[in-house]
């Protein structure tokens, strides 16, 4: 069977429905047993401006997007002009009949009349859309049954019939022109039964990984590219009895969540750069009073309002640093969508049984992008909440909300436990929560906060993965969060052509795993750091924790995520 | 248990902190709550360390936060009685953008401001609530600053309790509090605390106060009216009181428990196939 790799580019004007497009393509070619993998592009506003997505179908798990296109879906000039040089050749372009274009060579123009079956049909000019993606199936030859499903599936009510009819005049105008002839990116119809794979984006994953995970309390202000978290909690509370809230804003939000983890619920936020900003005083709250949250920072390019709807990676040193003073804190930079849910479970863990803030650190790319995976594995999951008291506490001692241990952790009552006094106190403290600034009573807090640190560390051993690697080769190609994907397929190519590399994923960058790189990065030839940001984050990280400063860098920050090619390129001219 | 830590009291002698913590005190042992069931959340400035004197749950937060910090525990577990105590720095200055949102939505917490009209703690500056001219060592040629009406804006906000109160008379004080705490839904009480250091009005009130008598506090415009009143007569007592729904009505229990072995989450990968 020859291996499946076709991308479909659909473009138009924001309001034009492009990604609800892509997101029915996709779910038809899963549930015809492929996987596909969207990404999309759209500016700061609601309706004009072009917006525009990817899907790639493959036959195999798929990582990333891919810069050349199979078939593009012009529903406006903008998408021939920004994109055209991206088809390859045979490429096919779908575009609606009534308008003239100038077109590149060596591709083959489909002029289907979208806006005239639309109004045929007496569709509104947005379901010119459903048209393109009759068109689409057909040129993929895929079953228009399985489309009609995901349509009904998608739309519910809405003008469900309607956009079936669209849908298939679109795909009969295609088979009538081809007159039986299959075109050339005719998808082989797989022999298993239809996959209930998942299409997830990553903010998806955080939204499941955290109902999973027991998560009661969420509280967001809207901000690109972290609202979707916030969209999807609210529409599922009712039925997982969730409290979901939007306040005032990041600044309330924070503190909203600080105050329900003091009462015992697990209780996260979700944002971007700016909105972390205004959240910083209390992420320094949350480590003081050893209250658990887990907070969400899906980076977009700054500084400032930078590019609002775009990716990078430029916030790893301020989550890193945020906030007065010095205090353990945690950050995970999950880089794929399975790990996104499987490390906001952990994530909780960490928070409850460390009684530290947890910085889940993703970006728009991840949180954005559409993969393509199977259904969780229960199996995989485990909740710990660490040393929680609640109902009752039935020591003969007054109860001390940070009580000194050896390992810096102290058991922790909810308000409301009977016999217990709980007190919480972003002073400075003794044991029992009363503010002090005695000298040797503010050492002693201070060391048992650090104290955790060493028994984190063990944990985060024990049940995460803080660095992952994958493939083997003495070529190292070394990245945080969702460049990951672009690598990996970069990867399978590079090791088509012979080249062998090895990805060196650090998913834990606070505490960071000296220990661990430092074993994997014994042996190697060459060693490339791949980042979406300016000036290589990680790279002082490695500076830093390993005195090792890597040469070779593939630095992107004009807010787009790589392209595979743009990796494969740099790794040709570094062993060249 | 007692109501109040071993902890050595470090307000002046004379502040009006120690009214509103007699007070507050009384109307507790009044109101036979359990301390283990209560939570008081502080911020920042001399009101702060009611935390510190009072042996209850307790949460002493970072300037201005007071509200969200108390909604958040009262929403996740609706059963504990949550009281704020925040400052006019604290919740007129820094934190007056959680104000509003928390009149409007009836959040049930109680919210007592100890207003003195100076920033205290960082010995002697003006504040929201400070009088037009007030010198201080931030405004040593008098603030040019209309001070703000804090029980007009939570009357505008949609408060459901809005009550002012005079640290020179504790018994008057601890009706009040008695009444905010068992008011169903966001009460406010602010506070008129004399400062003996930086701004001692005892003699100021005392000469003004006088206490609100056949007003009814069911009519919003005529709280209205009673808020606008700060001349030689300054009414004192419960300016409006009705009953709304509440935020946390909505939550049916406690959000505190977690299944050990995680929420059942098929039905919802449905949408996502």
């Amino acid at each position: 069977m020859p291996k499946v790799d076709v991308n479909v580019l659909i473009g138009g004007e924001a309001g034009a429905g492009v990604l609800v497009a892509g997101v029915i393509l996709a779910k038809t070619c899963i549930r015809s047993g492929f996987y596909a993998f969207i990404m999309n592009e759209y500016p700061s506003l609601i309706r004009g401006g072009h917006v525009w997505c990817s899907i790639r179908i493959c036959d195999r798990k798929v990582y990333s997007q891919r810069y050349s296109v199979d078939i593009m879906v012009a529903l406006n000039d903008a998408t021939l002009k920004r994109h055209k040089t991206r088809l390859r050749d045979k490429g096919i372009i779908i575009i609606d009949d009534e308008k003239a274009h100038s077109f590149p060579d060596k591709v083959q123009i489909i002029r289907v009349p979208l806006s005239k079956i639309t109004r045929e049909l007496g569709g509104r000019p947005v379901m010119r859309n459903s048209v393109a993606i009759g068109a689409v199936v057909a040129l993929l030859s895929l079953d228009i049954q399985v489309l009609n499903q995901v349509i009904r599936d998608v739309f519910k009510e809405r003008a469900v019939e309607l956009n079936i009819k669209l849908a298939r005049r679109g795909y009969e105008y295609i088979l009538k022109q081809s007159k039986g002839k299959s075109s050339s990116f005719s998808l082989p119809t797989l022999s298993y039964k239809l996959t209930r794979n998942l299409l997830l984006t990553g903010n998806d994953a955080i939204a499941l990984g955290a109902i999973k995970a027991g998560m009661r309390f969420f509280a967001a202000y809207p901000m690109t590219p972290a609202s979707p978290i916030l969209h999807f909690l609210a529409a599922v509370q009712k039925e997982h009895n969730l409290v979901v809230l939007q306040p005032e804003s990041e600044i309330a939000a924070i503190n909203m969540v600080i105050g329900a983890a003091y009462a015992g619920a697990r209780a996260m936020t979700a944002t971007s750069g700016g909105g972390f900003s205004l959240m910083v005083e209390a992420l320094g709250q949350a480590a003081m009073t050893e209250t658990p949250v887990v907070i969400v920072v899906a980076q977009r390019p700054g500084p400032s309002t930078g590019l609002p709807t775009y990716t990078a990676q430029g916030d790893l040193r301020f989550v890193l640093h945020a906030s007065q003073g010095e205090f353990p804190r945690v950050i995970i930079a999950p880089g794929d969508v399975s790990e996104a849910f499987y490390l906001t479970i952990e994530a909780f863990n960490i928070a409850e049984k460390f009684q530290v803030p947890v910085i889940l650190l993703t970006d728009k790319h991840l949180a954005e992008s559409y993969m393509t995976i199977k259904e969780f594995d229960d199996s995989k999951i485990r909740i710990d909440r660490g040393e929680l008291i609640t109902g009752s506490y039935e020591k003969d001692e007054p109860y001390k909300r940070y009580k000194i241990t050896e390992t810096g952790i102290s058991p922790r009552a909810v308000p409301g436990t009977l016999y217990a006094i709980v007190k919480a106190n972003t002073s400075e403290h003794d044991e029992y929560g009363i503010g002090t600034t005695v000298s040797s009573k503010v050492k002693i807090m201070v060391d048992k906060r650090f104290r955790k640190i060493k028994y984190l560390k063990e944990y985060i051993k024990k049940w995460a993965n803080p660095v992952k690697t994958y493939g083997e080769g003495d070529i190292l190609l070394i990245t945080w969060g969702s460049p990951k994907g672009a690598i990996l397929e970069a990867m399978r190519d590079l090791n088509k052509k012979g080249i062998k590399t090895k990805l060196i994923q650090v998913i834990f960058l606070e505490p960071f795993p000296v220990e661990i790189l430092k074993d994997i990065l014994k042996n190697y030839r060459k060693i490339i750091l791949i980042e979406n940001n300016k000036t290589a984050l990680l790279n002082t990280l490695f500076n830093q924790y390993l005195h090792l400063d890597i040469k070779d860098k593939l630095l992107k920050y004009d807010g787009r995520p790589f392209y595979p090619y743009e990796i494969i390129r740099k790794v040709m001219s570094v062993i060249k | 248990m007692k109501l109040q830590t071993s902890v050595k009291k470090t307000w002046c002698p004379g502040c009006g902190n120690y009214a509103i913590l007699s007070a507050f005190i009384a109307a507790m042992q009044e109101l036979n709550i359990r301390p283990e069931k209560i939570v008081i959340v502080s911020g920042i400035g001399c009101h702060g360390r009611m935390s510190d004197y009072l042996n209850v749950n307790s949460f002493h937060t970072i300037h201005g936060r007071v509200i969200p910090l108390a909604t958040g525990i009262k929403l996740a577990n609706p059963e504990l009685t949550v009281v704020g105590f925040s400052g006019d720095g604290d919740a007129y200055s820094i934190g007056i953008g959680h104000l509003p949102h928390a009149a409007r939505r009836n959040i049930n917490i109680t919210l007592i401001v100890h207003n003195n009209q100076v920033f205290g703690l960082t010995t002697g500056q003006y504040t929201p609530t400070s009088p037009k001219g007030f010198r201080s060592r931030s405004s040593p040629y008098g603030s040019l600053e209309e001070p703000l009406n804090p029980l007009l804006l939570a009357l505008a906000s949609g408060a459901t309790f809005v009550a002012r109160g005079f640290a020179g008379d504790v018994s008057h004080l601890k009706i009040l509090i008695k009444e905010a705490i068992n008011h169903k839904g966001f009460a406010i009480l602010d506070v008129l605390q004399p400062c003996v250091t930086y701004y001692n009005t005892y003699q100021y009130y005392r000469e003004r106060v006088y206490k609100l008598e056949d007003h009814d506090p069911t009519d919003f415009y005529q709280a209205i009216k009673k808020a606008l009143e700060w001349n030689d007569r300054i009414p004192i007592g419960i300016f409006y009181k009705i009953q709304r729904e509440t935020l946390d009505e909505h939550v049916k229990t406690s959000l505190i428990s977690v299944p050990t072995t995680g929420v059942n989450i098929k039905k919802l990968y449905e949408r996502f196939k």
